[in-house]
């Protein structure tokens, strides 16, 4: 078990590497000069760009540069904010909280909806209720989900007046950050109706994200159910006289649960991606709103450093995956 | 008439019975067979050719051109709405744009943002796909590792990532979401020319004196051609999706172009006031996404009967 964990995070250190290197490449494939592109000035006199230039760092070899940006990664320095001379990681880790909240609750959307739907569509197959939820887990999969959630908030805030349109709570709540969950901490406040407030301003943004993710699940369960329908345990299950819905629940879920997990982790990477569109419409202050104004703003470090460092938890989600995957079946830990 | 010739008749016609039973249809005619029983497939294509058909005849289509300003007509609600006018069919948007003319003129830029990423990406990842198949060896896993690096990053933060290097605009989204999709064609060419070389057909060619070239291009990519033009099909509709987003982000096309994802990032203001500017574009990219992807999967069953049945 050991080894076979060893295996799979030697494979991902090349991974690493390659996106050090692409990240490290973009500051040098920019049109344009890098100096006036890292410092943010423009028609500089020539001294202050020789220092700039040496202060960057850029007079050096490219393969040193490298080295030495890596050196730095390693260590958790990724520069500082153009904009704000905040370091790029300390930003990073106060808005990742954010993200991460939302894209749980997403999750959660999805699995909620996504794992009974599916299950009944596979059921009931051939029905109308199949045909449906078929049919709006197609649609939503092919949904921009930017639209969708303009929408939503057409409905829901501007119609019905029941959510609000943008942010993490009523700016008059003033909360300590304890966790940076808005859910947790507004219920660590012990002030009434921040709570619901926090919970009101996440309900739309999670509905939009958790969109696509809920029709992968949907459809990836309804396929996984019905193969493992036809399998022989099932009908033993069923011969033996146990219920249907025993057998339903517990020996067929549990394995066309399989597949499924697998979906679950690749939807951590459209989670990150979506988080982009969400948060840019809802006002989220989450890394995905964070990183379109850097590249709005030219903040070449932060969108370095955004880009890197959600590439690794995506890369990290995804050794977590594997590494359960052979906790769960022995047969994939003694193969590769 | 005497019993004689009516039994020739029937003899024959038997004959040519069998022959049309024993004689394996033509590849697309049994394409299309299984095509035409996927009525979701049938309709995904029906929109298509709408779509194209909008794109080709935009100018003949569109009742007003798609950037004329009429200032005396501001957000105007659809016709069918109280206060809209039949002039406008959508209505108009803040500057006085006909909606409709706009929307139309929008599918020829979809179209063209997805024909020249997948065409771009297609080529650009078979041949990288050949080329690890072929050979093997460093080239491959240089190649393979470099795909399965990008592959790692989600598609839009990728080309989030691209066109934060190369400056927004029409033209680098394009590129952007051409390399993006660039691993998921080389792959599938790689597997399956590896799959392809082993067979005796290729080992026949080779013998035959055929050159490395003649047998990439000429015997082994026609056999896996048809995982590609799936993923092709199915890349259309991530092409125009991305490319959307990418314009709503403002990273993407430019106004005044009018692109379905920059109509709708500029219409973000008038959410409260005029509906129809938010509905239409994001309507339009989600007919079009859906119609792509509902005959990809149709011509997914098509090509790969064994699979289905």
């Amino acid at each position: 078990m050991f080894l076979f964990f060893l295996r799979r995070v030697a494979l991902i250190i090349p991974t690493f590497l390659g996106i050090t290197l692409l990240v490290f490449s973009l500051i040098h494939l920019i049109p344009g000069n890098a100096v006036e592109a890292m410092s943010g000035e423009r028609g500089m006199d020539p001294v202050r760009y020789a220092r700039l230039l040496h202060e960057f760092g850029l007079d050096r070899p490219l393969y040193v540069q490298y080295a030495d940006y890596l050196g730095k990664v390693v260590q958790g320095d990724l520069g500082h904010s153009v904009t704000t001379q905040e370091p790029v990681l300390r930003e990073f880790l106060t808005l990742f909280p954010a993200t991460l909240e939302l894209a749980l609750c997403a999750m959660a959307i999805a699995l909620l909806i996504g794992l009974p739907a599916g299950m009944l569509a596979a059921l009931k197959r051939n029905t109308v209720l199949d045909y449906s939820v078929m049919g709006i887990s197609l649609t939503g999969y092919s949904m921009p989900i930017f639209w969708w959630a303009l929408l939503l908030i057409l409905l829901f805030s501007v119609t019905l007046g029941w959510t609000p349109v943008s942010g993490r709570i009523d700016i008059l709540f003033d909360l300590p950050p304890v966790t940076g969950f808005m859910l947790i901490d507004s219920l660590l406040s012990g002030e009434p109706g921040a709570f619901r407030s926090a919970a009101s301003h996440l309900v739309l943004p999670a509905i939009a994200l958790g969109t696509i993710p809920l029709a992968v699940i949907a459809r990836m369960t309804r396929s996984s159910m019905l193969e493992v329908l036809r399998e022989d345990y099932v009908r033993t299950a069923r011969a033996k006289g146990l219920s249907r819905w025993r057998v339903v629940g517990i020996h067929a879920f549990r394995n066309a649960l399989i597949p499924v997990i697998t979906v679950i982790g690749l939807q951590v990477g459209t989670l990150l991606a979506g988080a982009i569109l969400t948060e840019t419409i809802f006002s989220w202050p989450g890394i995905g709103k964070w990183l379109v104004e850097a590249i709005h703003r030219r903040d070449y470090p932060v969108v370095q450093g955004g880009i890197l460092l959600s590439a690794s938890i995506i890369i990290l989600v995804n050794l977590i995956v594997d590494v359960l995957y052979g906790v769960i079946n022995p047969r994939i830990r003694h193969t590769t | 008439m005497s019993a004689l010739p009516e039994a020739i008749d029937a003899n024959t016609a038997a004959t040519d019975a069998t022959d049309a039973a024993s004689a394996p249809p033509h590849p697309l005619r049994e394409m299309w067979q299984y095509f035409r029983q996927n009525r979701g497939a049938v309709f995904g294509l029906v929109v298509v050719v709408v779509i194209v058909l909008m794109a080709l005849f935009a100018n003949q289509l569109a009742p007003h051109p798609p950037s004329l300003q009429y200032r005396d007509a501001t957000l105007v609600p659809p016709a069918w709405q109280a206060g809209g006018s039949s002039r406008f069919l959508f209505g108009t948007d803040a500057v006085g744009r006909d909606m409709f003319s706009r929307i139309i003129h929008g599918a020829r830029l979809s179209l063209l943002i997805g024909l020249v990423s997948v065409t771009l990406s297609l080529s650009i990842g078979v041949v990288l796909g050949l080329v690890a198949g072929y050979y093997r060896g460093v080239m491959e896993v240089a190649i393979m590792r470099l795909m399965d690096i990008m592959l790692a990053l989600p598609s839009l933060l990728l080309a989030v990532a691209i066109v934060a290097i190369l400056g927004p605009g029409l033209i680098n989204a394009m590129y952007a979401i051409a390399v993006v999709m660039l691993p998921h064609y080389a792959r599938q060419t790689r597997a399956a020319v590896i799959g392809e070389l082993s067979r005796d057909y290729v080992n026949a060619s080779r013998i035959a004196g055929a050159g490395t070239l003649r047998i990439m291009f000429n015997c082994v990519l026609p056999n896996c051609a048809a995982p590609l033009i799936v993923q092709a099909t199915l890349g259309f509709s991530s092409a125009i999706l991305d490319a959307a987003a990418l314009g709503f982000l403002g990273l993407g096309a430019q106004p005044p172009t009018p692109e379905w994802g920059s109509m709708l990032a500029s219409a973000l203001e008038f959410i409260q006031s005029a509906w129809w500017v938010v509905t239409f574009p994001g309507l339009a990219i989600l007919i079009s996404v859906l119609a792509f992807n509902l005959m990809g999967d149709g011509l997914r069953d098509a090509l790969d009967p064994k699979l289905k049945r």
